[in-house]
């Protein structure tokens, strides 16, 4: 809470994984101040590109994307029934209809415009974006959502050390995702999904969307609301598809305005 | 100076061993490719491999052989004194047995100058900034989970068609049906070599399981081409027998030829239909060849069995294997001959006759233990 707290005015992302593992709570220590590339030349890149966005707090216009009413309408309010609570879950609940749990939209507004605020800025700094979602009536649609935004997709069975162990999975020298969005946190047997954790251990910020049977304690931002209409995963997947699109057009808006260009290796990525 | 030139050639050996006398052959038609490991490698190389870990086959190292390969090429052509520029792959086979002759029975333990390509597993599947190239990267088995992504969207494509043929009211059950029965599905192997990915059976399974579905469809002709592509051709086993094509020669006069085996002979027999009874084995007559009467009544027996004696002039080659088995794989070969010559119903009972039916019995081999076959070591009780 502190945490999101921080974040929200500054939106200080770690500008590279190595200052995240450098401090324990990473994300939110990494201000701009703090991120200083040792190059002098990328200063000039850093300030125009990179810090720019940092200065406002929407700087991607998110809250536009959506409103209260559309979340009615596509029904994230409905949670599961009251013996399917998750005691982690009532602050996010508005109030209890006929056994039905409904989910209190004005917190849901809120963190949804945290957590598209954040992806937007992971997607402009190009960092990778892994769509996660264990449902298989919707596992088509993920696919389909992130192959458009040109980021990567999850909708299969997750072997054990994936993240833990990518190194000897995928060979050396491999990239893992900047950013987890989960769009379903929990598994084909209603146990937290493996990736939450494992997000967790190798310190990479997660976006999920927590029903009210879910645990949304490891998740950095979770987004309270319904996983399990069609319509609501596809209003969930067209957000996040507009969200990323608009942040990469914006970089590379940026870039030809500022006639610069990225450093073709992030410099101390692999340290 | 002979012994300077030894020392040359010795070190130009050496060198090629170590480049390429492992590399295998290009098959130009795997888009994706890559070299096989090299099994010879000096001590030096080794240490370094292990180091790295395990060796990565980009682009670049794929050319890097084939360039070594060249180089090796040129020097094995000018060591046996032919032409560099048309050294041809038969040439190294015949330079390398003779340069390096082996005893081995394993043909493929023998040393080997050849390239071969390996579908690219191990190449980097990341650009320059580290983002992996296909967008299911991090499920671990990208080709298999991409491919039944598209095989889903193309049956989501079939119903939005079904339900569009529906609203115009040109729905219709009876549309052309894709032809299976000449074909099976890919085995896993198959698959795996298709996707170049390790799956698993569930996996396998899985794939299957969705292609029926597509299948079940009513509108599935839209995507026949792609369904054939994972499917082979059934190889027609049929149970009839091969019955040997009767020609003409010059004369006018019809014949047939086939082979026979039994244990270690081999023969082949010309069947002529002229009328005189006159038998011809390895050149001679049969009569100086088999002088045991078992051995001749063997070879007359087809004739006799279908009372044709002296209808036919028969010309027979016989190698290898002893006296009876001479005998037996000419007995085989003439009644195989004697097919085309025959009706449905003769053919018939010569097959019930068990004349067709060749003969499995081989010797059997010595045990390490055992004084023969099966005959053990005379047992003492202390």
């Amino acid at each position: 809470m502190a945490a999101r707290a921080l974040t929200r005015g500054l939106l200080g992302l770690r500008h590279s994984r190595t200052v995240t593992l450098t401090y324990s709570g990473g994300h939110h220590y990494a201000t701009a101040t703090s991120v200083k590339s040792p190059q002098p030349q990328v200063d000039e890149y850093t300030d125009k590109i990179l810090n720019q966005p940092l200065q406002k707090p929407d700087f991607f216009r998110v809250s536009e994307l959506f409103s209260l009413k559309d979340l009615f309408d596509a029904r994230v309010h409905l949670g599961h029934k009251k013996g399917c609570r998750h005691r982690l879950m009532e602050p996010y609940l508005y109030g209890c209809r006929l056994d039905h749990d409904i989910i209190d939209l004005d917190q849901t507004v809120e963190h949804l415009q945290l957590a598209l605020n954040f992806t937007a800025h992971v997607a402009y700094r190009g960092g990778v974006i892994l769509f996660v979602s264990r449902r298989r009536q919707f596992s088509h649609l993920v696919e389909c959502t992130a192959k458009d935004c040109g980021e990567y997709a999850h909708t299969r069975y997750w072997q054990g050390g994936l993240l833990t162990n990518a190194n000897i999975q995928y060979g050396s020298g491999v990239r893992l995702p900047d950013l987890i969005v989960f769009l379903s946190t929990l598994n084909n047997v209603f146990q937290q999904h493996v990736g939450i954790r494992d997000a967790a251990k190798m310190n990479i910020p997660t976006v999920g969307v927590v029903d009210s049977n879910c645990n949304p304690s490891l998740v950095t931002y979770p987004i309270p609301g319904n996983d399990d209409t069609p319509v609501t995963m596809e209003l969930y997947c067209r957000l996040f598809k507009m969200t990323i699109s608009r942040a990469k057009d914006k970089r590379r808006q940026m870039e030809i305005l500022h006639g610069l260009s990225a450093p073709s290796t992030p410099s101390s990525c692999h340290e | 100076m002979a012994a300077s030139c030894v020392r040359t050639v010795g070190s130009f050996l050496g060198k090629c061993g170590n480049c390429s006398s492992s590399l295998n052959t290009v098959t130009s038609q795997l888009s994706r490719q890559v070299l096989s490991r090299q099994i010879c490698v000096s001590t030096a190389l080794k240490k370094n491999l292990a180091a790295g870990g395990p060796e990565k086959f980009t682009v670049e190292f794929i050319q890097k052989q084939v360039e070594e390969f060249d180089i090796g090429k040129r020097h094995l052509a000018n060591m046996m004194g032919e032409d560099p520029e048309n050294f041809t792959q038969e040439d190294i086979d015949r330079s390398i047995a003779y340069l390096f002759p082996s005893g081995l029975f394993e043909k493929k333990a023998r040393p080997l100058m050849k390239l071969i390509f390996f579908p690219l597993h191990e190449a980097v599947q990341w650009g320059a900034d580290g983002r992996p190239f296909h967008f299911l990267f991090y499920t671990g088995k990208q080709s298999y989970y991409s491919l039944m992504h598209k095989l889903y969207s193309k049956i989501l494509n079939i119903e939005k068609h079904q339900d569009r043929m529906r609203a115009k009211g040109l729905f219709s059950q009876d549309t052309k049906e894709i032809s299976l029965d000449t074909s099976r599905w890919l085995t896993k192997e198959e698959l795996e070599v298709l996707l170049v990915e390790t799956i698993s059976s569930n996996n396998y399974d899985r794939f299957i399981q969705l292609m029926e579905r597509l299948l079940s469809m009513p509108y599935c002709n839209m995507e026949e081409e792609f369904v054939l592509h994972y499917r082979r051709p059934l190889e027609a086993r049929s149970k009839k027998q091969m019955v040997p094509v009767p020609e003409r020669d010059d004369k006018g006069v019809a014949f047939s030829t086939s082979d026979g085996r039994r244990k270690t002979s081999n023969s082949s027999v010309v069947l002529r239909d002229c009328g005189s009874g006159r038998i011809t084995v390895n050149g001679q007559e049969y009569l100086h060849y088999f002088p045991v009467l078992q051995d001749r009544e063997q070879l007359m027996f087809p004739l006799q069995f279908m009372g044709l004696l002296g209808r036919f002039d028969l010309q027979c080659t016989v190698s290898g294997g002893g006296r009876s088995s001479q005998a037996g794989a000419l007995r085989l070969a003439i009644s195989r001959a004697l097919l085309s010559f025959l009706s449905e119903g003769e053919q018939e009972t010569m097959r019930q006759a068990g004349l067709l039916t060749p003969d499995p019995r081989v010797r059997e081999r010595k045990k390490p233990g055992q004084e023969g076959a099966r005959r053990k070591f005379t047992w003492k009780k202390r």
